[in-house]
C-alpha cells in the first residue's frame, strides 16, 4: 500500500545571530508497507522517526524539504493528493493528548474527525458513539475535557479519532511512550486489530520489545537512514540479523542479558562510507569508499556492501 | 460557587476603593497647589487674605489632614462626595451628567475596536507573512504609536475643516441646549470622537489576537487537525476560536482603563462635554473634591471591566474551572 | 560588482536595519544639540510660513522655526518615555513572575496591587500624580514610570499561571526544583517573547502618555517645545489650516514610537529566532 523510496527530509534554521543552517535529519530513507501489514519503524528516540509521519501526511513545517519518491496504493503522493487523502485514507494516532484542543470537549474533537473523514453529519453521532464503546469508553467520556482523562483513555481517544473513519493507512506515532505495560499492550493491540481488518498499520517507536508482540516487519532506522529491513521472525534468533546496529539493539534487550552498549553513530556529511565500520565484524576497505545502498537479503533488506 | 466568587469581589472592591482613597487623598494633600488659590484664580489680587481664610475655613481647610480625611471618608460612605468648586454642583450629580455624555462615545468605539481588532487580528494571524498580514500589522503598529490626540487633530483638520462633513466641537450644535438636540445630531457629533478613539483602541487587540492566532495554528492539536485534513480557515473557526477568543476578550475588558484615558484626550480636542475633559478642568484648576469623586467613580468603572475579564476567564477555562473550585 | 539589497540574506538585514534605527535616534538627539536652540528665535517676519525651502517645517505664528523646535521637543520627549517605560517593564517581569511562583501570599499582594494599580484609568492616575508632583517634567516621569507596569504585570502572571498546568512544571516541582529555579529555567524562555512584546508595547505608550499629559497642560511649561506642548499650541490654528504645526510634530512623534517598534522587533528576531519561521 504504501512504498517510500530514497525519502530525505532536511529543515532550515535560523540560529543565535540570525545564521541560517540547513540540518539533514532523515537521508535514504525506503520503507514498504503492504494491507494487513503492521511495520514497525524503530530506532532511537529522537526527531527523525515522528518527521515521517508528519512527512507523510505533507505537514512538516514550513522550513522542511522533502524529497524522495512515496507512492501510496501505488500512485505517486503529490502534495495535491494528499491533501485530498489526509484524515480520509492516511489517519495519524498522535503521540501525547497535547493534539487535542484543553478547550474543546473530547466527543466534539472526536465528531470533528469523522466529519472530516467524510461522514456525514447525519452520520456522525452514531459513529462516534461506535469508536467510543469499540475502545471501551463510556459514553459520557464524550463530554470531557482532555486533561480530565488518564494516560489510558486518552490513548484510546486519540485511536478512536484516527480510526472512526475509513483510512486505509494508519500511522501511529509512538502509542506506548508513557503508558504502562498492560495499557501499552492493549494499544498494540488495537493496532493489530486494525490490520488485521486489511488496513495497513506503520508503528513508529523506540521500544522494540513491545513493537515485536504486534509487528510483522520491522525497519530499523539509525542516524537518519533505514539499515535494516525484517521480519519480526528474525528477531527470535540471533543469527538471522544481518545489520551491527539491529544484532546492538537486540542484544541491549532484557530479554537477552543486556550485552554490551554502542556508541551512538551519527552521519555528518562529512562521512564517506559506512558509518558502522568501527561495530562490524565484517568490515573491510570497501566499507570506507562509499555509502553502502540498500540490498535485499533474504527475505528483508540491509544496507551493507556485503548482503 | 458564583456566590462566593462574587462575595469575594465586592469585597475586593471595597477594599480597593479604601486604598485608592486613601492613596489619591494623600496624593491630593501633598500637591504644592494651594486650592484656594486655584480657586481664586485671577482674582487673587483683589480678594483679602482675611477673605481667602473664609473660603478655607468653609472648605474645612484649617483642619489638620487626618481629620479632614476621616471627615471626607465618612461623607464618601453615606454617599456624599462633596461639592465641586468650579460648578458649584454636588460631585455625583456632576460626574452623572457628564458620564452619560461620555458613555456613548465609550460604548460605541469599545465596540468597533474590539469586533474590528479581533476580526482584523484574526485574518493576519491566519494569513501569516502575506500582504495583508502585513498590512495589517503595519496598520496595527502606525496606530500603536499614534497620539491618541493627534489622531483626533488629524481627523479634524481633514472631515471638518477641509471637508466639513463634520462638526468642529462638542456634543450637540452649540447654542441648543442638551434636551433640543436630536439623536441624530448628537450621533453626528459623536462619530469623529468615536472614530478617533476606535481607529486607535484597534491596534493592541488586533497584535495580541494575531499573536495568538500565530501560536494557535503551530500547537499540537492544530497539526494534530491539519493531520486530520482540516483547512487552516477551519483550524482558525472550528478548533482555536475559543483559544483566541478567550485571552481576546479578556484584553478588552481590561483595556477599559485605557479607554476612558483615550476619552479624555479625545473629548479634549473635540471640545466634548465628558467626563474626561471634567477630569482635566478638575486637575488644572485645582478642584479637589470633584477630582478625587472622579477617581473613585473611574475606579469603580475599571473594576466593572476587571471583574468581567477575571469572570470570564474562569467560566470558559474548564482547567481553571477546576484548579480553583470556584465555580464548578 | 553592484550588491542588490534585496539579496542579502535576512541576518544581514535585520542588522542594517537595527543599524539604520540607532542612526536614526542618534541624528535626532544630534540634531537637538546643534540646532534646537534655533527654536527659540523669533522672528515677526517670517510668521505662519507653511513648509518650504527655508523652514521645512514651516514657522508658528511668531515666526520660530518649527523644525528646530520639533527636534528639540522629540528629545526631551524620548528621554522622558523612555526613562519611565524601562522602570515600569522591569518592575512588571519581576512581579509577574513572582506572583505565579512564589506562593499564594504574594500572588494575592502582587495581584492586590496591580488592582490598585490599574484601578484607575492611566490617564487619571497620571493626571494625579502630576497634580501632586505639581507638574513639571519630574511630574509626567513619575507618573508615566509609576503606572505603566499593572497591565503587563497581569499578562506575565497569567502566560505564567498556564504554564504551570503543564506537565514539565509539574514534573520539575516533583524532582524538587525551587520555585526560583523553576522560574528562571522554565518560566523565563517562555516569558520572554511575551515580555518583549509587552516592553515594545510599552515604549511607545510611555512616550504617547506623556506627550497626552503636556498636551493637557500638565506636564511641562509652554516655554518648553515639548511635542505635546507644541500640539497643544497648535490646537489654536487648527481650523484657520495651519496644518503644519500639527502634522509636523506628530508625524515626527508617530515615526520615532514606530522606530522603536521596528528596532525592538528586528532585535529580538535576532536573539530568539524561535519567533521567526521561514
Amino acid at each position: 500500500m504504501l512504498d517510500i523510496q530514497d525519502l530525505s527530509i532536511r529543515f532550515t534554521r535560523y540560529t543565535f545571530g540570525l545564521k541560517k543552517k540547513e540540518t539533514c535529519v532523515v537521508q535514504g530513507l525506503d520503507l514498504s508497507i503492504a494491507p494487513g501489514q503492521v511495520m514497525a519503524v524503530i530506532g532511537q528516540s529522537g526527531a527523525g522517526k515522528s518527521l515521517l509521519a508528519h512527512a507523510l501526511l505533507g505537514i512538516l513545517p514550513r522550513n522542511a524539504r522533502v524529497e524522495g519518491r512515496i507512492l501510496f496504493k501505488g500512485k505517486p503522493l503529490t502534495p495535491e493528493r494528499l491533501s485530498a487523502l489526509r484524515g480520509r485514507e492516511i489517519a495519524l494516532i498522535p503521540q501525547s493528548i497535547t493534539a487535542l484542543n484543553p478547550l474543546l470537549r473530547v466527543g466534539v474533537q472526536v465528531a470533528r474527525a469523522a466529519r472530516l473523514s467524510g461522514i456525514s453529519k447525519k452520520d456522525t453521532p452514531t459513529t462516534v458513539n461506535r469508536a467510543f464503546s469499540r475502545y471501551l469508553l463510556q459514553k459520557e467520556v464524550a463530554t470531557w475535557f482532555p486533561f480530565q482523562l488518564s494516560g489510558g483513555m486518552a490513548r484510546r481517544v486519540l485511536t478512536a479519532t484516527a480510526t472512526v473513519g475509513m483510512a486505509d493507512l494508519i500511522l501511529a506515532d509512538e502509542p506506548t511512550s508513557g503508558l504502562d505495560p498492560t495499557t501499552a499492550r492493549e494499544a498494540l493491540g488495537h493496532l493489530r486489530e486494525l490490520a488485521d481488518t486489511g488496513k495497513a498499520v506503520l508503528l513508529i517507536t523506540h521500544d522494540i520489545e513491545t513493537a515485536l508482540q504486534v509487528a510483522d516487519m520491522v525497519t530499523v532506522f539509525c542516524a537518519g537512514t533505514t539499515v535494516e529491513v525484517a521480519g519480526a521472525e528474525d528477531f527470535k534468533g540471533f543469527g538471522q540479523l544481518r545489520h551491527p546496529y539491529t544484532r546492538a539493539l537486540w542484544n541491549a534487550l532484557p530479554a537477552n542479558s543486556f550485552v554490551g552498549t554502542m556508541k551512538p553513530v551519527e552521519r555528518t556529511s562529512n562521512t564517506i562510507g559506512c558509518p558502522f565500520q568501527s561495530i562490524c565484524n565484517k568490515q573491510d576497505a570497501t566499507c570506507g569508499l562509499s555509502s553502502p545502498p540498500l540490498k535485499h537479503s533474504g527475505n528483508g533488506r540491509v544496507r551493507c556492501h556485503h548482503a | 460557587m458564583i456566590t462566593r466568587f462574587l462575595v469575594v469581589k465586592t469585597c475586593r472592591l471595597i477594599l480597593l476603593i479604601a486604598a485608592v482613597a486613601t492613596l489619591s487623598f494623600v496624593l491630593v494633600n501633598s500637591s504644592p497647589v494651594n486650592p484656594v488659590d486655584a480657586y481664586v484664580g485671577a482674582a487673587m489680587l483683589r480678594i483679602s487674605p482675611d477673605q481667602r481664610e473664609v473660603i478655607a475655613k468653609r472648605w474645612g481647610l484649617d483642619r489638620p489632614p487626618v481629620e479632614r480625611f476621616g471627615r471626607w471618608a465618612g461623607q464618601m460612605a453615606t454617599g456624599n462626595l462633596g461639592v465641586s468648586t468650579i460648578f458649584n454642583e454636588p460631585v455625583l450629580s456632576v460626574i452623572g451628567k457628564r458620564f452619560v455624555t461620555s458613555f456613548w462615545l465609550m460604548a460605541l468605539a469599545w465596540s468597533l475596536s474590539g469586533a474590528l481588532g479581533f476580526g482584523l487580528g484574526l485574518i493576519a494571524g491566519a494569513r501569516e507573512d502575506t500582504l495583508l498580514d502585513r498590512g495589517i500589522r503595519l496598520y496595527a503598529y502606525t496606530m500603536a504609536s499614534t497620539p491618541t490626540f493627534w489622531v483626533g487633530m488629524i481627523l479634524l483638520m481633514i472631515f471638518s475643516v477641509s471637508l466639513g462633513w463634520t462638526p468642529v466641537c462638542c456634543a450637540w450644535p452649540p447654542g441648543l441646549s442638551a434636551e433640543q438636540a436630536t439623536q441624530w445630531q448628537r450621533l453626528h457629533h459623536l462619530l469623529l470622537p468615536a472614530l478617533t478613539l476606535s481607529l486607535v483602541g484597534i491596534a493592541q487587540i488586533t497584535l495580541h489576537t494575531r499573536e495568538k492566532t500565530i501560536q494557535a495554528l503551530r500547537s499540537d492539536y492544530a497539526i494534530f487537525a491539519r493531520a486530520q485534513g482540516e483547512s487552516t480557515v477551519g483550524i482558525v473557526f472550528r478548533r482555536a476560536l475559543r483559544n483566541v477568543a478567550l485571552p481576546a476578550v479578556t484584553l478588552q475588558f481590561a483595556s477599559l482603563g485605557e479607554l476612558f484615558g483615550g476619552a479624555v484626550l479625545a473629548e479634549q480636542v473635540f471640545a466634548y462635554p465628558g467626563l474626561g475633559r471634567t477630569t482635566v478642568e478638575a486637575g488644572i484648576r485645582g478642584d479637589i473634591p470633584l477630582l478625587l469623586g472622579i477617581v473613585l467613580f473611574s475606579t469603580i468603572f475599571v473594576f466593572t471591566g476587571n471583574f468581567m475579564a477575571d469572570f470570564i476567564y474562569h467560566l470558559v477555562d474548564p482547567r481553571l474551572r477546576k484548579a480553583t473550585g470556584a465555580i464548578s | 560588482m553592484t550588491i542588490n539589497p534585496l539579496a542579502l540574506d535576512r541576518r544581514t538585514r535585520t542588522m542594517m536595519v537595527i543599524l539604520g534605527c540607532l542612526i536614526l535616534f542618534s541624528a535626532i538627539f544630534l540634531g537637538a544639540w546643534l540646532y534646537g536652540e534655533q527654536g527659540q528665535v523669533t522672528n515677526l517676519a517670517l510668521r505662519k510660513l507653511p513648509p518650504g525651502w527655508n523652514q521645512p517645517f514651516g514657522t508658528d505664528w511668531l515666526g520660530r522655526d518649527m523644525f528646530a523646535r520639533t527636534i528639540k521637543g522629540l528629545r526631551i520627549s524620548l528621554e522622558i518615555g523612555l526613562a519611565a517605560a524601562t522602570c515600569s517593564a522591569i518592575i512588571a517581569l519581576l512581579l509577574g513572575l513572582a506572583a505565579a511562583t512564589m506562593g499564594r501570599i504574594v500572588d494575592v499582594s502582587v495581584t492586590w496591587l496591580c488592582d490598585v494599580g490599574m484601578a484607575t484609568p492611566h490617564l487619571v492616575l497620571l493626571i494625579l500624580i502630576s497634580f501632586a508632583c505639581g507638574g513639571g517634567a519630574k511630574g509626567v516621569i513619575i507618573a508615566v514610570a509609576a503606572s505603566h507596569w499593572p497591565a503587563l504585570t497581569r499578562v506575565i502572571r497569567a502566560e505564567v499561571m498556564q504554564l504551570r498546568t503543564s506537565d514539565y512544571i509539574k514534573l520539575s516541582h516533583r524532582l524538587g526544583k525551587s520555585p526560583a529555579w523553576i522560574a528562571r529555567h522554565h518560566f523565563l524562555p517562555h516569558v520572554v517573547p511575551q515580555f518583549l512584546v509587552g516592553l515594545l508595547l510599552l515604549f511607545p505608550h510611555a512616550i504617547l502618555h506623556a506627550a497626552g499629559l503636556t498636551f493637557l497642560g500638565f506636564g511641562m511649561s509652554p516655554h518648553t517645545p515639548e511635542i505635546g506642548t507644541l500640539l497643544a499650541e497648535s490646537m489654536r490654528y487648527l481650523t484657520t489650516g495651519m496644518w503644519w504645526l500639527a502634522v509636523a510634530p506628530g508625524l515626527a512623534l508617530v515615526l520615532s514610537a514606530m522606530t522603536f517598534d521596528v528596532l525592538g522587533n528586528n532585535v529580538r528576531a535576532l536573539l530568539d529566532p524561535k519567533t521567526l519561521r521561514e
